[in-house]
């Protein structure tokens, strides 16, 4: 069933915010096999001109998936998880996520649209430090694909 | 708006058609496990061999978002600073199926500068492919240069 068009352009309430742990960073870039000094120690990510060891660059969409979680599990708007899949990513940063960040997404669907039976849901994810500043926002296209007939 | 970067590649020395150094990045199925584990995604599809294959899957896959994080070493390994990418996307076109063996599967990337922009940015194109496949589609970084 094609999802409800009226969806288009709704955001839904910043998240509360998370903590970015240096420890966290470290884990992530270990998982990725990605040595960069940047990452884990301090004075290397300092001699760049960065204030605390910052995150690889696709570290946040672990936070704004979790945020984008409101409005896949929205009840009224009724997508079948169960049949999604990852279409695109992208991210666009006004800085590097850091240690130290407290960031809160505010999750918007910007498009929906039905081709060939799937469903195709763009959501944006706007990533904001704790002074209001925005760091980074992720745009995230879900496609469900559509159900077989019984 | 230029933004400050400790890009170690400047942007005068670089021109359409600069290749970036390519790399080659091995995953197994212990890699998705600490990958899941990393990144808070446990979508059994990346450890469950019987559930990915009831749900249509010719095995195991990687995780879109660990290819697309390997992707861009190849762009943040070459410019030295990883806060220089300003902008990264991908389209996710085809699974990287990850065998159940000790040597897995391999994600071969290789990047070129596609287009010089203003304040010294550039776009990088790369390309993402796994067993022969294009992994990847309209893989693209902008990136700041010194």
């Amino acid at each position: 069933m094609a999802l409800d068009q009226s969806f288009v352009g709704r955001s839904y309430p910043p998240t509360d915010p998370y903590e970015v742990g240096r420890e966290k960073i470290r884990e992530f870039a270990e998982a990725v096999g990605d040595a960069n000094p940047a990452y884990t120690d301090p004075d290397a990510a300092k001699a760049l001109g960065h204030a605390d060891v910052i995150a690889p660059p696709t570290f946040v969409f672990a936070i704004t998936f979790k945020a984008a979680g409101q409005v896949i599990a929205d009840p009224q708007l009724g997508l079948d998880y169960s049949r999604v899949v990852h279409g695109d990513q992208k991210f666009a940063y006004t800085r590097p996520v850091r240690a130290g960040d407290r960031l809160t997404v505010t999750s918007t669907i910007e498009a929906i649209k039905s081709l060939a039976g799937n469903d195709i849901l763009d959501i944006r994810g706007d990533v904001h430090d704790e002074a209001g500043e925005h760091v980074v926002t992720a745009w995230t296209k879900l496609v469900a694909r559509g159900a077989e007939e019984a | 708006m230029t933004v400050s970067t400790a890009a170690k590649i400047a942007y005068d020395d670089v021109e359409v058609g600069t290749e970036l150094p390519a790399q080659t990045f091995n995953v197994t199925r212990a890699t998705l496990v600490q990958y899941a584990g990393a990144s808070g995604d446990f979508n059994p599809i990346h450890w469950n061999e019987k559930f990915a294959k009831e749900v249509g899957l010719p095995d195991v896959i990687a995780h879109g978002m660990f290819t697309m994080a390997e992707a861009i070493r190849v762009v943040t390994d070459w410019v030295g600073d990883p806060g220089a990418v300003v902008e990264y996307g991908v389209r996710f076109t085809k699974p990287v199926v990850v065998p159940n063996d000790d040597k897995g599967a391999v994600i071969e990337v290789s990047g070129k500068v596609a287009a010089k922009l203003d304040d010294n940015r550039v776009r990088v194109d790369l390309t993402a492919t796994s067993g022969g496949q294009k992994v990847l589609g309209m893989s693209r970084a902008v990136v700041q240069l010194a």
